[in-house]
């Protein structure tokens, strides 16, 4: 039990817990004291100001983000004078800032935009010096553009203490301020993983991903070439929250018919390539496993995980699955047999992926992913950007008929489906490695133990008598505490999932922006999310990867076997060392 | 890249290794940053990122500790660094023209190095020597009483002595 105490806010009184503070306090109570610098999963900055209160007895307004609770404690959070103090901290936040809101990415999802509407600010008292600086645009996925900077540092906090991928500084002082990567370098060169949760916290457009729509339109348009689609299974979890629905809603059936009023000839799944990939993993695991190989062996699914591995965890790169990514192995897949089968030039395909993800954008320019000569993913758009083209091209994506996605790289199984969420690649495997390894089939497929948000996930699995000991990470940081328990004790475990952000692909840095009175990646949104997948997964009679019946057909006529010639030249890749200019190489073992 | 001669890595390990020893090694960052200055005279970025290794710290947090204090130089400076006091007692009594003087005779801007590498010039506030206002502080050593002439005389001076 935890201690109650009485505090007075607006003149009422209430019993509430001691330990917390004001905010939490009248969050709880059904106050929203207005914010932008804080975030609950961040440390508290207190930078802002826009959450100040009045506490009687205290010499100045207080912020509530930082200030505890105390017995007898009188709150106003509305006064008069409150509201006008807080309306000028905003002012004066504003009179920094380009106010081009109808030219910006972020209007209608800006949180300043929301702050300066619910203070009443409709004329400017304050006109001062405004910052400039040029956009960086080097980075073939995240944009930098710090004119729309207001300071608040939660994209700082971001990346050092949730990814622990400590990119961005601030830097210089007072009104020259600028939220950068060391020495200013180019977000294409720093340690960037281009995982985009920057984007997900930065409450205006001071952070977005590189945007593709207006090229995708374009060749949209094009006659001659064959315009293919995948769509990655997290996207239909969160799409639906762009057009107002609460999360968790699946709109898999809404979105393929969409796609195809985009004017896309073929509506693929990336979930088919997800069962293509355990086909691939669990058989490279199992290959590892009996024939003493390098173990751990680790998941190489997530692209950001990918760089952040290059760069910080070198040495543990001959752990790393071989096996592409799902999107990297539908798009090779799409090149090649897919081409063949319908009889076209694969130059004349256009391979278009919809991803959570912001770092597909950076993993689709890698060189060593292409295929034949050719890149295998041309465009990422992200469920964002995925989300402003449907309403942009005036698609009701809500009232549409649902439609299924098309043969031969559409059907997919429940493993195909939970790879979305953290957990869920390393529930998929299971299920097929035990299949594979033992002949038998796993009755209890479900494995609780690896599901959820918890940082990090341990589960034993018995396979014929044999302990098979895995871990699951999402999120960078919680990455990093896994590996260097793994660089201290190699042998505790013998397979890792990792994926780079926090939840997994439905915390991706490409998810649709916190609606109002949300914030971005609230656990109950990545839980409504995670739980639409697992439906998905419950809702199909094929539930195993090996048993999708395409995937089946495709080992037939194409790839023979897992692990096979074929299979290594189009679904495996290879990784290096990345040094690149200003990290900080963690301690080697 | 620039050459860092052997000795001056050698005493800058020996003090982070000291450093290191210490309860909250990382708090000593802007000391071990000092000494990086005192023994380069500068921040070069080579230094930072053996910095960010040895003590374990990420490089864009020294970046951001380096950027924010004026007192660090992330380039190179001259032989002679000569601050220039806008200091209000220093103003009121000509300051002004004093820099004015000295930015036209080294054709310099505050913040830059002479071509030859032989005075850096900056701005400082209050010096504390306002009873002998204008005042110039070149390296350690103050100059008080200063007119445009005098100052030029100054720097002639430091000049001739190099050669």
């Amino acid at each position: 039990m935890t201690d109650k105490i009485t505090i007075h806010i607006n003149n009422k009184e209430y019993q509430v817990d001691l330990g917390q503070t004001i905010m939490q306090a009248a969050d709880k109570l059904g106050f929203h004291i207005p914010r932008l610098c804080y975030h609950p999963k961040l440390s508290i900055e207190g930078a802002c100001r826009v959450c100040i209160v009045e506490v009687e007895g205290a010499r100045n307004y207080v912020a509530s983000c930082a200030f505890p609770v105390s017995d007898g404690m009188k709150i106003h959070t509305n006064t008069q004078l409150l509201r006008k103090a807080r309306r000028d901290i905003i002012e004066l936040i504003l009179d920094n800032h380009p106010l081009d809101c109808h030219t910006c990415e972020r209007d209608g999802n800006c949180e300043l935009q929301r702050l300066a509407a619910s203070m009443g600010i409709r004329h400017r008292h304050f006109e001062g010096e405004k910052k400039h600086y040029e956009k960086d645009l080097s980075s073939d996925a995240v944009i930098r553009d710090p004119d729309k900077c207001i300071l608040c540092g939660r994209c700082v906090r971001m990346c050092s203490e949730i990814q622990q991928v400590h990119n961005l500084t601030q830097a210089h002082r007072g009104f020259n301020t600028v939220v950068m990567p060391a020495y200013n370098m180019p977000m294409g060169d720093s340690v960037c993983t281009a995982c985009g949760q920057c984007i997900n916290v930065c409450p205006t457009a001071a952070f977005l991903e590189k945007n593709y729509t207006q090229e995708l339109f374009e060749k949209l348009n094009d006659p001659d070439l064959i315009k293919v689609a995948q769509f990655a299974p997290s996207v239909r979890a969160a799409i639906g929250e762009a057009f107002g629905l609460e999360p968790g809603r699946n709109m898999e059936g809404e979105l393929v018919a969409a796609l195809r009023k985009l004017g896309f000839d073929y509506v693929f799944d990336t979930q088919f390539a997800a069962d293509l990939t355990i086909m691939e993993e669990g058989s490279e695991f199992l290959e590892r496993f009996q024939n003493g190989g390098t173990l751990p062996m680790i998941t190489s699914c997530s692209s950001a995980w990918m760089k952040c591995m290059e760069q910080f965890y070198p040495d543990l790169i001959d752990n790393i699955s071989t096996c592409k990514s799902p999107m990297s192995m539908q798009s090779a897949i799409t090149k090649s047999h897919f081409a063949n089968k319908i009889d076209v030039d694969p130059k004349k395909i256009l391979s278009v992926a919809v991803m959570c993800c912001t770092a597909k954008k950076y993993e689709a320019a890698r060189p060593e992913l292409e295929v034949d000569g050719m890149r295998s993913t041309d465009i990422v758009v992200t469920t964002r950007e995925a989300a402003w083209m449907i309403k942009s091209a005036g698609i009701d994506l809500l009232g549409i008929e649902p439609e299924e996605p098309d043969h031969p790289l559409g059907v997919s199984s429940g493993a195909g489906a939970i790879f979305g969420t953290t957990g869920g690649v390393m529930e998929a495997a299971i299920r097929t490695a035990y299949e594979l390894y033992t002949g038998e089939t796993l009755v209890d497929i479900e494995v609780a133990a690896i599901r959820g948000l918890k940082g990090i996930k341990e589960g034993k699995i018995n396979i014929d008598g044999k302990e098979i000991r895995v871990a699951v990470a999402h999120g960078l940081g919680n990455a990093c505490k896994l590996l260097d328990e793994v660089r201290r004790d190699p042998d505790k475990y013998h397979f890792i999932e990792i994926m780079g952000c926090p939840g997994g692909c439905v915390g991706g840095g490409g998810q649709p922006y916190a609606q109002v009175n949300t914030i971005p990646l609230d656990d109950e949104a990545l839980k409504k999310r995670a739980e639409a997948l697992y439906d998905l997964d419950r809702a199909k009679t094929i539930r195993r990867s090996h048993d999708n019946p395409d995937v089946q057909k495709l080992y037939k006529e194409f790839l023979h076997s897992p692990l096979s010639k074929v299979s290594h030249k189009y679904l495996h890749t290879h990784y290096k060392k990345k040094t690149p200019v200003g990290i900080v190489p963690k301690t080697q073992l | 890249m620039i050459e860092i001669a052997q000795d001056k890595m050698d005493e800058l390990r020996t003090f982070i290794d000291e450093v290191n020893q210490k309860e909250y090694a990382e708090s000593y960052l802007i000391a071990v940053l000092h000494k990086v200055q005192s023994i380069f005279g500068y921040l070069p970025r080579e230094m930072m990122d053996e910095v960010a290794e040895k003590m374990q710290i990420p490089t864009a947090h020294i970046w951001g500790v380096a950027t924010f204090y004026h007192y660090f130089n992330l380039k190179p400076i001259g032989k002679h660094v000569v601050s220039v006091c806008m200091g209000t007692a220093c103003y009121v009594k000509g300051a002004d023209k004093v820099l004015e003087a000295i930015k036209k005779h080294l054709n310099l801007e505050v913040g830059g190095t002479t071509e030859d590498k032989l005075f850096t010039l900056q701005e400082a506030r209050c010096l504390g020597a306002c009873g002998i206002a204008p005042v110039v502080m070149i390296d350690d050593k103050i100059y008080g009483e200063l007119d445009s002439n005098k100052t030029i005389d100054l720097l002639n001076q430091y000049r001739k002595a190099v050669k």
